[in-house]
């Protein structure tokens, strides 16, 4: 009895220790990510991304350690922007990284914003996530830049004439990525014969195909997420639309190839990382680690994730470490200057927030995603 | 538009109908005689995928088999929820059974997120299912061909148990009062219980039918089939089965249509669905095969 006594007063002992150390040196930072829904792959990957990063580089300037609180948004606008006022009011964070979809950070954006605590997104590349914001960034490359290296690709690498446009209507990534490519399409002396629309629960395309498949366009360009992609290709396999289909950065998942097979063999489309094409000290480390840790390479979004949190921690270092100020931090995020990240040289426009940096094209060969080929800004 | 897209948009609505009638048949069934809105009913379709699903790709049985014990399994989880969630509210208001209702849909999509993970799983589609046939520029998928088909079969079988069995009539008559049959000596719960395993073995059915042909699963998949059976329930006659398939049919048609003549209004084809169902209980409230409360009910 009198052992079982010490032995739990030297556990309390410790417990208030661990708690005090804890109270004293911690840096609070919010994740938004969608752990479940539609897009769940892409949450799942960042948040292994993030963690990895994390155990990288686990502590801020000073010591203090960096503790991510995670919430799920489930792929949704609502829950995204619940997430982020239960984060800055109930949790105090510091900083934000979140969310994943352009839809969803357009959501938690206002509220980040209002309490002026810096929120970056890894992977949100409609150009609206940050317009007119002052504490919005992000860690990767706009959709502008992305339909115009789809539009290129397909004009000069396919010798497309002409283009059908998939478009999902509810959600602005597929939206502004579509116009984005509609108009690099355009002026390189393409024509545009079929724009589709469809809604993000949809799962039937068949009204659509058949649509499509009457126009005879040279290729199919669909700015949309992999499960969406994958049963279109489907269906459109299906139907007998036998063109080549064009995608952005929303395609890449494992899912894509379970669910698309053979449909979804030979699917190009443009991102922010290959493991093949590693650019910096810190993309080979990275590999390596995450490799170890997870049995398999890293994609875009577990790579954007890990930037996100690198960034982060960078401003936080340089915005005093352990008493970073909310707005510091938000200063620093916005003056990131040649960051040599996971997905390559990263430099963040201090007056919009948005990261310039180089796409790479992959495609799907064998079952598998390979490199095609890196276009830089 | 010529005269082939036509066809074909036709036959895309009368697929994707069909399927929704499938799933309809079940919900107004169970409606039509404990009149509850059985609102996990989404979600056992749902349960029905990922059964079918973990018996295919993960305990290697031939298809047939893994679909037939999914069906048999959601069955029983449908008797299961029914006991523990349904039964002790049976003379509760309608609205505490509504009620529970939706927390069994919350309960299931969440445990089977638990087991199975938010990612979409791939379901792996019996080749027989997979193909296509091409007449005259027309494209038949081999799933559009056998689900109206599947979903007449399952149609005529359930007309045939209410209307020519004994436990059939117990549960028409159980759809105008509990306590008078009853009296009669029926056993009450064990006929809400057969109930409840055919209204989830249709569910499991045509959750299968959905899978192989959009075949990507996730446990929130459930929701939407649910919502359109539910619109296509009530648009046929809640609580008619005939109506329900007439009801899908038309959900489904209709929302082929509007993609097809308002391309740049695609987005919102659902709104279209449910503008429709709105405009059609303007006119006739009770559905088109609506419940005529004398001469009885299905």
């Amino acid at each position: 009895m009198k052992r079982l006594l010490s032995s739990l007063v030297a556990v309390l002992v410790a417990l208030t220790f661990l708690a005090n150390a804890s109270l004293a040196g911690e840096v609070k930072v919010g994740v938004v990510l969608p752990m479940t829904g539609l897009v769940a792959a892409f949450g799942q990957s960042a948040w292994k991304g993030i963690k990895l990063a994390q155990s990288m580089e686990p502590k801020t300037k000073n010591g203090c350690k960096v503790k991510l609180i995670l919430l799920d948004n489930k792929g949704m606008k609502v829950e995204t922007a619940n997430a982020v006022s239960k984060l800055i009011t109930d949790n105090h964070v510091r900083a934000i990284i979140g969310a994943i979809t352009s839809s969803d950070t357009m959501a938690g954006a206002p509220i980040a914003e209002k309490h002026h605590i810096p929120m970056i997104t890894s992977s949100a590349t409609n150009p609206l996530v940050t317009k007119g914001k002052k504490y919005i960034s992000r860690a990767c490359f706009i959709d502008p830049f992305q339909g115009a290296v789809a539009a290129k690709y397909a004009r000069n690498k396919l010798h497309a004439k002409t283009a059908a446009v998939m478009i999902e209507r509810d959600q602005d990534y597929s939206v502004g990525l579509a116009h984005a490519f509609i108009k690099a399409f355009k002026k390189l002396g393409g024509k545009i014969v079929a724009v589709e629309f469809f809604q993000s629960t949809d799962q039937d395309y068949s009204a659509q195909i058949s649509d499509i498949k009457a126009k005879h366009p040279d290729i199919i360009y669909m700015p949309s997420y992999y499960q969406e992609i994958a049963l279109f290709a489907r269906q459109a396999r299906q139907y007998g639309l036998k063109q080549p289909i064009l995608a952005g950065d929303g395609a890449e998942a494992e899912a894509l190839i379970k669910i698309g097979g053979k449909a979804v063999e030979g699917l190009t489309f443009t991102t922010h990382f290959d493991p093949h094409a590693a650019a910096t000290p810190l993309t080979v480390k990275f590999i390596k680690l995450y490799e170890k840790k997870y049995g398999t390479p890293p994609d875009a979004m577990a790579a954007l994730g890990a930037d996100a949190y690198f960034i982060l921690v960078q401003a936080i270092n340089k915005a005093g470490g352990c008493n970073a100020k909310p707005e510091k931090i938000n200063y620093y995020i916005r003056h990131t200057k040649n960051f040599k990240g996971v997905t390559g040289t990263i430099t963040i426009d201090p007056k919009t927030g948005n990261a310039i940096k180089s796409a790479v094209i992959r495609k799907v060969k064998n079952g598998k995603f390979v490199y095609v080929t890196t276009v830089n800004p | 538009m010529n005269l082939t897209i036509v066809l074909q948009q036709l036959v895309n609505g009368i697929s994707l109908g069909s399927l929704y009638g499938l799933v309809a048949i079940g919900y107004t069934m169970v409606y039509g005689v404990i009149r509850l809105i059985n609102f996990a009913h989404g979600d056992i379709m749902m349960v029905g995928m990922y059964f079918a699903f973990t018996g295919i790709a993960m305990l290697f049985l031939p298809w047939w088999a893994a679909f037939l014990l999914s069906m048999l399994a959601s069955a029983l989880v449908g008797v299961i929820i029914d006991r523990v969630a349904y039964k002790p509210l049976r003379n509760a208001s309608r609205i505490s059974a509504l009620i529970t209702a939706i927390g069994v849909s919350f309960f299931l999509e969440n445990s089977f997120l638990v087991i199975y993970g938010g990612v979409p799983k791939a379901f792996p589609v019996p080749s027989v299912f997979g193909g296509a046939i091409n007449i005259h520029g027309v494209i038949f998928p081999n799933i559009a061909i056998i689900t109206p088909i599947v979903a007449m079969i399952f149609l005529m079988i359930l007309l045939f148990i209410l209307h020519k069995t004994k436990y059939g009539m117990a549960m028409r008559a159980l759809s105008f009062d509990f306590e008078t049959v009853r009296i009669m000596g029926v056993n009450v719960d064990l006929v809400i219980s057969m109930v409840f395993a055919i209204g989830s073995f249709l569910a499991a059915l045509s959750g299968i039918f959905w899978a192989m042909r959009y075949p990507a699963i996730n446990p929130l998949i459930g929701i939407m089939p649910g919502l359109k059976a539910f619109a296509a329930a009530v648009l046929g006659g809640i609580g008619s089965v005939t109506g329900a398939a007439i009801g899908g049919f038309i959900i489904g048609i209709s929302e082929i249509l509007v993609v097809a003549l308002f391309p740049s209004l695609a987005g919102y084809k659902d709104a279209f669905a449910f503008l429709f169902l709105i405009f059609v209980l303007l006119f006739k409230p009770t559905g088109i095969m609506g419940e005529d409360l004398e001469r009885g009910r299905f």
